[in-house]
């Protein structure tokens, strides 16, 4: 049994409410940070221990916290990212359901390191009920003096408010996040500046993921050290994986990062195995992050095991690899379509796209209409190199990530499946039914994957 | 891909509207959230409020009372108001049945309890129930791809959702008859 | 003063230039260095914040600085990019750039209608010029084209949103040069659309501007409409004492023998105008007795309208040749 530093005490009576959560050892970190340690200490926890963030692109959160201008005179802020919108993740949702005090605390003491009197919580909408939970929490914390003016006597004050946001993935991504929080479209700022010199209100800011801020609570607690002793390389501590798909047990799960990828699909402690039939593929990280087959994910092409870590995800590179991503895992059998959920995973970014920037704009909708001509037996062999070309030029060439997020899981699936592409071409009548291979699984050619 | 529907532009054989005591007190509520000089910050969730308070939809009246409350540009509450998916520019039905349908979900059957849905209603996707009770929709994830398929009505989760469990659910709410909006607490 | 080299050729800027402007020096310096000058769509100096959206002026950076000489790992919005000491700045000089910028144009053309014949904008059209300059032969698109009707937004301006590339500047000049914005960027995605909120008039007096500054046939002058084409008018310097104190009444008349067909701002080479005029001006002083005539509009940039033009193939036409049609 792993060792579980964020959901110890997830299923413990009333851990919900404060007094649950204090009888379990809540806010803690908040009386040795601001008792005992003072923000550079605190900060120097951070950064020994390695934490990256937790949303997705995996920064190191120390570093991306010693950023953070600080000129006179000018308020700072922490926002927390709960915009949890990465399709095949709901590790935040979970966390923030059942212990939505884990992530006040943390937002105490990360906003005592980062000198930051405001933060916000910037929650999905979609997420209307858990908005009310963290409104209720606040205001037990608020009530019992953990939110207010000098906290503990240490003459820190703090307050916390959440918001709510309105169905849009792109939020996720921190400057359309500010800008949505500040009441405007999502749409991502251009860069630089930065948050960290120009955030919310042009004010020096942090953006961080619900888990990443959670995470500091431990951090402080037991010392970064501690904390860097999980893991492997600089995937340190544990994370939280939100599984999915074809798996015989889904849900969150608390992993040590290094943990072999083929023990977390198949131990009964995690995802108990692919149900019912073959593994085909998986996504490790959430749908940006490129879809590999069934063999490249339990080895690296160079025939070692594949570890959950942020490395070995991506061993490879896109030739061979995955990434880490934001832990949105989820694992496709046999009877499943690549195309079909290719085009899903692009009509969900099509839908989702802002619009500011004309590649993604555009080229978004483009691939969505390739992708459904060829799932519905209407497409070309030329379609799917106009695809490949589609998703090239739209890589790189966008304001934010979003772009690169569209073009990843096109690139990866033509990359690995392309023979499957080619079976709807051929075979247009054998995939008019839209479950065409729960019958008959399309067997892929084997092939040698270039490096 | 986006929503073709169009919004409802006109303001001819619409109700019109005003925000409630309980909905003012909640905008002040809000916007008490944000530096004083900030309060368009609030837009966000009072688009929530006004909508609850206008049938689950945002009439054009329903967003000129926001832009008062905020004292902002109508023009600035029309561009929000349409680019966030959960706004509704147009009236929906009492339950506006949301049903997941990206990659996660899909790959757990959410295009098989999409169609039970349709047959199960008579309409399609994007279409709303002649009794004007059911309006049914497919969204983008919802983040609950563990208990997939899935569908959210209002403020709650319905989960893990095989044929028969979604009649039931049919069949309750219909038997309820009362609009669930996401702002229920 | 940092200095940088664009496509091997190197100049001395101000802290604080972008790489854009850095080019435009260049392009300044000696009119033989125009090349290396990037097309933009959406940037407008006098204009705050605009830029970075069309990603048309996209260049590739092969040398940060000589602090950190490390190239930048994606191209980067030249308009919206400061120049650094020592920074190297690849353009023309760059086969991926170059064929990045070809599908950037190519994005932007997906949906666009090709209705050049029939488009007020056509001869001074920087889609045009971008399609000449970068575009493919024909289109790899093969669906229908999304549409919206054109509609009037006040008495004088016509908005026909299919031609748009939302570039946001008409955005910006509501924004900016007036008080109270009445229109803007609804919906998102790939159906974001130009709109006014429900059908409100654009009445400014600085409205008409957005005329001006848009790069494309979107916003159309309704008083020139179907007038003439652009380049069988003449084109003279002129100014009025303006009672406008924020008007300078400098402006260009468009002239078709002694008749104001139109009146514009008067654009320097980037395509740009040095300032901005009123809606009196702009609208309603069409008779040239209204005018101070300086002498015929020096026009510098590739147009078919600019007699002037140093490339005398440019100025054949600068409309996309026609569609090639579909593959079976």
């Amino acid at each position: 049994m792993a060792r579980k530093l964020l959901l110890e005490h997830d299923n413990k009576p009333g851990i919900q409410g404060l007094e649950g959560y204090r009888a379990n050892g809540g806010y803690r970190s908040v009386e040795k940070a601001l008792k005992t340690m003072g923000p550079e200490a605190v900060l120097e926890e951070v950064k020994k221990s390695g934490l990256r963030g937790r949303g997705g692109a995996g920064f190191p959160t120390g570093l991306k916290w010693s950023f953070m201008a600080k000129p006179p005179g000018v308020p700072r802020y922490l926002v927390v990212n709960a915009d949890e919108s990465e399709p095949g993740t709901f590790k935040d949702r979970y966390l923030m359901e059942r212990i939505p005090h884990i992530l006040i605390e943390g937002m105490i003491t990360s906003s005592f390191a980062l000198g930051a009197n405001v933060s916000y919580i910037y929650i999905r909408g979609e997420y209307f009920y858990i908005y009310r939970i963290l409104e209720r929490a606040i205001e037990e914390a608020r009530a019992a003096g953990w939110l207010g003016k000098n906290i503990l006597g240490s003459g820190f004050d703090h307050d916390i408010h959440v918001q709510v946001g309105a169905g849009a993935y792109i939020c996720g991504e921190e400057t359309a996040l500010l800008e949505s929080l500040e009441g405007k479209r999502g749409n991502p700022r251009i860069k630089p500046p930065f948050p960290a010199v120009k955030g919310l209100y042009g004010c020096p800011t942090v953006v961080n993921n619900v888990e990443t801020i959670a995470a500091v609570v431990p951090i402080v607690n037991d010392g970064g050290e501690e904390y860097a002793k999980i893991g492997i390389g600089k995937s340190t501590g544990t994370k939280l994986i939100s599984a999915g798909g074809n798996i015989n047990k889904p849900g969150v799960y608390e992993i040590d990062l290094g943990i072999t990828c083929e023990e977390f699909l198949n131990s009964d402690e995690w995802c108990g195995g692919v149900q019912g039939r073959a593994l085909k593929a998986l996504v490790p990280g959430g749908s940006s992050v490129p879809i590999i087959p069934a063999e490249l994910y339990f080895k690296t092409a160079a025939g070692e095991a594949r570890l959950m870590t942020y490395e070995s995800l991506s061993d490879g590179g896109f030739a061979t690899g995955s990434m880490l991503g934001s832990g949105g895992f989820y694992a496709y059998n046999d009877a499943q379509c690549i195309v079909r959920s290719t085009w899903n995973h692009t009509r969900f970014y099509a839908h989702e796209s802002c619009g500011q920037c004309s590649p993604c704009r555009e080229g978004t909708g483009w691939m969505e209409k390739v992708l459904h001509r060829i799932e519905n037996g209407e497409g070309r062999l030329e379609d799917i190199d106009l695809l490949w070309d589609i998703q090239r030029k739209i890589e790189g060439n966008t304001i934010c990530p979003l772009g690169d997020a569209a073009a990843w899981p096109v690139a990866s699936a033509i990359r690995h499946f392309r023979d499957e592409f080619e079976f709807h071409v051929y075979h247009p009548q054998k995939v008019k039914d839209p479950k065409h291979f729960e019958k008959t699984p399309f067997v892929r050619k084997p092939k040698t994957v270039a490096a | 891909m986006a929503s073709t529907i169009k919004a409802v532009t006109t303001t001819e054989g619409v109700a019109p509207f005003r925000f409630s005591e309980a909905g003012l007190a909640e905008c002040r509520r809000l916007i008490a959230r944000y530096p004083a000089e900030q309060s368009k910050s609030a837009l966000l969730p009072i688009l929530h409020v006004a909508q609850s308070e206008n049938d689950g939809w945002l009439s054009v009246y329903a967003m000129d009372a926001v832009a008062e409350v905020l004292g902002i540009q109508r023009i600035e509450v029309f561009e929000v108001a349409s680019f966030y998916s959960m706004y509704n520019l147009h009236p929906v039905g009492t339950y506006h049945l949301e049903v997941c349908r990206t990659t996660p979900c899909m790959l757990r059957g959410a295009d098989d309890l999409m169609a039970h849905l349709e047959k199960r209603l008579g309409i399609h996707v994007g279409e709303t129930t002649k009794d004007g009770m059911f309006t049914l929709k497919g969204v983008e994830c919802l983040g609950s791809c563990g208990t997939a398929p899935m569908l959210q009505c209002g403020a709650k989760y319905h989960e893990n959702l095989t044929p028969e469990r979604a009649d039931s659910l049919i069949e309750q709410l219909r038997a309820e008859n009362k609009r669930q909006n996401y702002t229920d607490q | 003063m940092p200095k940088v080299t664009i496509d091997n050729i190197e100049i001395e800027v101000p802290e604080g230039t972008t790489i854009l402007q850095a080019a435009r020096m260049i392009g300044e310096r000696n009119k033989a260095d125009r090349h290396v000058v990037p097309p933009a769509m959406c940037y407008y100096t006098s204009l705050k914040t605009s830029g970075g959206y069309c990603r048309t002026c996209i260049v590739k950076v092969s040398q940060g600085s000589t602090k950190d000489p490390r190239p930048m790992p994606k191209p980067v919005a030249s308009c919206r990019t400061n120049v650094m000491d020592g920074m190297v700045v690849q353009n023309t000089t760059s086969p991926e750039l170059l064929d990045a910028r070809k599908g950037v144009t190519e994005f932007l053309l997906i949906n666009h209608p090709l209705d050049c014949p029939i488009c007020d904008q056509a001869g001074e059209c920087h889609l045009q010029d971008l399609g000449y300059e970068h575009g493919a032969e024909g289109s790899r698109y093969e669906f229908e084209r999304r549409t919206f009707d054109p509609i009037d937004i006040g008495d004088t301006i016509k908005l026909h949103m299919t031609r748009c590339i939302l570039c946001y500047r008409c955005v910006k000049v509501a924004e900016q040069l007036t008080d109270g914005r009445v229109h803007g960027v609804i919906n998102r995605g790939d159906v974001s659309e130009i709109s006014t909120y429900i059908q409100q008039a654009v009445e400014n007096d600085f409205s008409g501007n957005m005329i001006d500054v848009c790069p494309v046939g979107a916003l159309t002058d309704k008083t020139f409409r179907f007038a003439s084409r652009v380049w069988y008018t003449k084109p003279v310097d002129a100014h009025r004492d303006c009672e406008n104190p924020k008007c300078t009444g400098k402006v260009v008349l468009w002239l078709k023998g002694n008749e104001v067909l139109r009146v514009t701002g008067r654009k320097d080479q980037w395509g740009e105008v040095e300032s901005f005029i009123c809606n009196t001006c702009r609208f309603d002083k069409k008779d040239v007795k209204h005018w101070t005539v300086e002498g015929p509009r020096h026009l510098d940039r590739h147009s078919v309208i600019a007699p002037t033009t140093t490339n005398s193939s440019r100025s054949r036409s600068s409309l996309p040749r026609p569609l090639r049609k579909a593959p079976p």
